[in-house]
């Protein structure tokens, strides 16, 4: 055997950097590595950490302390460390009606709103998208722009426009339209305008981010192929903008099934939402354990939508 | 696919007593203030492949739009196989375009696009599927039927869209730049397959291209636009050979343009006094004598040689070399004239340029000459 490698040219020397871009180098992967931890941290601290501590509650009895409920570990005298886990409060909440009948009402009532806002908010957000440059800022200024004053004062304008001597029924009283006020407030009608009025823009703005990416030359050639416009919208429109209305829909729908302060002041006794009934065992019953019991039972329902939610937005930048 | 047997060369020709398939009467277009297409008329016959010429913004893709259906005229009527389209919405028109972004549906199928048309005809199951193999197999796409647009190759997706226009046979089809987005070598081979398959299902096409080369490779006749106005209609050997305007002979090609004033106006003769040499051109123009006129002369239309002698006579001038310029397959020579004007001559290198000596360069005394056949005479 003949050894080629003493004929083979020495192999050139790898650049070496420079020691100070080294370390450049070098802090800057770290850097890199810091960054991607800190939404992982802010998960852990503000998600996860109260979750489970609800979710420990949630598994406690109510007791008369301070915190109200039981320590789920125990140490008896021996030093052996007991873990009692109670769920009586899920029992309890299975068992009796009343917080089963707030979950359907919850649900139904964030559905209606959901498909409501989908309903008004579509032909918006597509007006928007379609409307010439000099409106389209102002009409998505003008969607924004309700943010500017606080949530509450804005419910409680509704308060006003609905009351039974409010300007609504004023106004048609003093038209002659109706002559005893209409009950409109304290009435799930009421509860209904605020939600839809409220998460609106949740609906409109996904939507429009949708629809904006849209290329008009497909309208144009399912025409061109002899496709209707109404065709043509539920063929090719309709299904490009699944994912803004997927978007827009868990985004009005998980805030509005846990919705506390619409139900409660436009809604007042009369309408029963689990965010209401979530209240006042909190707060008013003192019963901690089976608020969080509550909150638990809700967190499971709405991890359903949001796992659709993932699914599709997967689905969507596979294949745009 | 219907194989058409009938296409013919020139169809504007024998078909000249019967009707335009599209014809184009007084059409205008206007956005505002800016008049896009400006009160233009054309006929255009069955057959033909129709290339729309022009810079950005001069008004071909207004037309072919027009065409569609996408875009009302202010003015003017278009019929399409005798029937006037003003009523007639994009939907119902027997047009089908191939746009210049394909306007590809991006979640449906390759098969799913082309079938697309199909379906709004309610057309059977069986045949349905059939016509959508047959066109898939004509544009060599059977294999990625099943595939979306965006898992396809630019070439591929030029060709869904090709084939998506197509299967629904329609009497006119309008394409819009067809191949902007291919990438150089694939545009060339493209063009000659678009005009193969042109000729294979014998539908009219009008082309609206930017690129002069792909109109002169693809087209049967063609019209360069500019301004939303025609500068001129023609095959594209009467739009190279006999431009009518310096716009037209400077759009198409290069030319070099000069002045000169005409001396003598024969019935196969003209004579043009210019400011270097006197042009003789053999055949017949209607020009009048001692009017001013421009002339054109196409760069690989003149001879350039070597030479210290003066040249006398017409059609040929004495020059010196300004620049010269290698392209590998020509190479571009700038001579100026006697009287300062500089002139592009362009020579295939037919041998390689092995011995300096013999080379033309910088400062060489040169003659250029030119056939009585060469120089084109411009009436604007």
């Amino acid at each position: 055997m003949t050894d080629f490698t003493e004929d083979m040219p020495e192999p050139l020397p790898v650049k070496q950097l420079p020691i100070s871009r080294q370390f450049m180098r070098r802090i800057q992967n770290r850097w890199r590595q810091i960054v991607t931890v800190v939404p992982f941290l802010w998960l852990l601290v503000f998600f996860l950490a109260p979750f489970f501590i609800v979710a420990k509650i949630s598994l406690a009895e109510l007791a008369i302390a301070s915190p109200p409920f039981t320590s789920l570990i125990e140490w008896t005298g021996d030093g052996i460390m007991t873990i009692r886990l109670v769920f009586d409060n899920f029992v309890y909440i299975w068992e009796d009606s009343l917080y089963f009948d707030t979950y359907v009402n919850s649900l139904k009532i964030s559905v209606t709103s959901t498909f409501l806002c989908l309903l008004f908010g579509y032909p918006i957000a597509y007006a928007i998208v379609r409307s010439g440059p000099v409106a389209k800022p102002l009409l998505l200024f003008a969607i924004i722009l309700p943010f500017w004053t606080s949530f509450l004062l804005r419910v409680y304008s509704w308060m006003g426009l609905l009351a039974d001597q409010g300007t609504i029924n004023n106004l048609l009283i003093a038209l002659g339209i109706i002559d005893e006020p209409i009950r409109m407030l304290y009435t799930e009608f009421a509860v209904y305008i605020g939600i839809v009025y409220t998460y609106m823009p949740f609906m409109i703005l996904p939507l429009y981010a949708n629809m904006e990416k849209l290329d008009n030359s497909l309208n144009e050639a399912a025409a061109d192929l002899g496709s209707r416009p109404t065709n043509t919208f539920f063929k090719i429109t309709l299904p490009l903008t699944m994912p803004g209305i997927v978007a827009g829909s868990l985004l009005v729908f998980i805030p509005a099934t846990g919705e506390y302060v619409i139900p409660d002041l436009l809604g007042g006794g009369n309408v029963q939402m689990i965010g209401r009934v979530l209240y006042n065992e909190f707060s008013r019953n003192s019963d901690w354990p089976v608020a969080a019991a509550v909150a638990i039972v809700l967190l499971i329902i709405l991890v359903l939508p949001i796992m659709v939610f993932q699914h599709y937005q997967g689905k969507a930048s596979e294949e745009q | 696919m219907t194989v058409s047997t009938t296409v013919s060369a020139a169809p504007w020709l024998e078909q000249k007593e019967q009707q335009p398939l599209v014809q184009i009467r007084g059409v205008t277009k206007k956005y505002g203030e800016v008049t896009a297409v400006d009160n233009v008329d054309l006929d255009i016959y069955k057959g033909e492949l129709f290339c729309l010429l022009g810079g950005s913004g001069c008004g071909k893709s207004t037309l072919l739009r027009m065409l569609a259906g996408f875009e009302d005229l202010n003015a003017g009527m278009i019929t399409i196989d005798g029937v006037d389209m003003a009523d007639v919405p994009a939907y119902e028109r027997p047009t089908n375009m191939m746009f210049q972004s394909y306007a590809l549906f991006p979640h449906m199928t390759v098969e799913k696009n082309v079938a697309f048309g199909l379906e709004q005809d309610h057309v059977p199951k069986f045949d349905l599927a059939d016509r959508v193999h047959d066109i898939l197999k004509l544009v060599e796409l059977e294999d990625f039927k099943k595939r979306k647009p965006k898992q396809l190759s630019g070439g591929q997706r030029q060709r869904v869209a090709l084939a998506r226009a197509l299967v629904k046979r329609p009497k006119l089809l309008l394409l819009d730049e067809p191949l902007a987005a291919l990438d150089k070598k694939l545009r060339k081979q493209t063009q000659f397959e678009l005009a193969n398959i042109q000729d294979k299902v014998g539908v009219t096409f009008i082309v609206v291209t930017h690129d002069q080369e792909e109109a002169m490779t693809l087209s049967s006749r063609m019209a360069v636009m500019d301004a939303g106005r025609f500068k001129q209609i023609g095959t594209p050997t009467e739009i190279y050979e006999f431009p009518e305007s310096r716009f037209v002979a400077d759009f198409i090609g290069s030319a070099n343009i000069f002045e000169g004033r005409v001396t003598e106006d024969g019935a196969d003769h003209v004579r043009v006094e210019t400011g270097f040499c006197e042009v003789f051109v053999d055949h017949g123009h209607s020009v009048k004598v001692g009017s001013r006129i421009w002339v054109a002369l196409r760069p690989e239309k003149i001879r350039l040689e070597k030479s210290d002698e003066v040249a006398e006579g017409p059609n040929q001038t004495s020059a010196i070399i300004d620049d010269v310029g290698y392209l590998g397959e020509t190479s571009i020579y700038k001579v100026r004239l006697p009287n300062d004007e500089v002139f592009d001559v362009t020579m295939p290198n037919q041998s390689r340029p092995t011995h300096a000596t013999q080379r033309i360069t910088w400062e060489d005394k040169v003659k250029i000459s030119w056939d009585p056949s060469s120089a084109m005479l411009l009436h604007s």
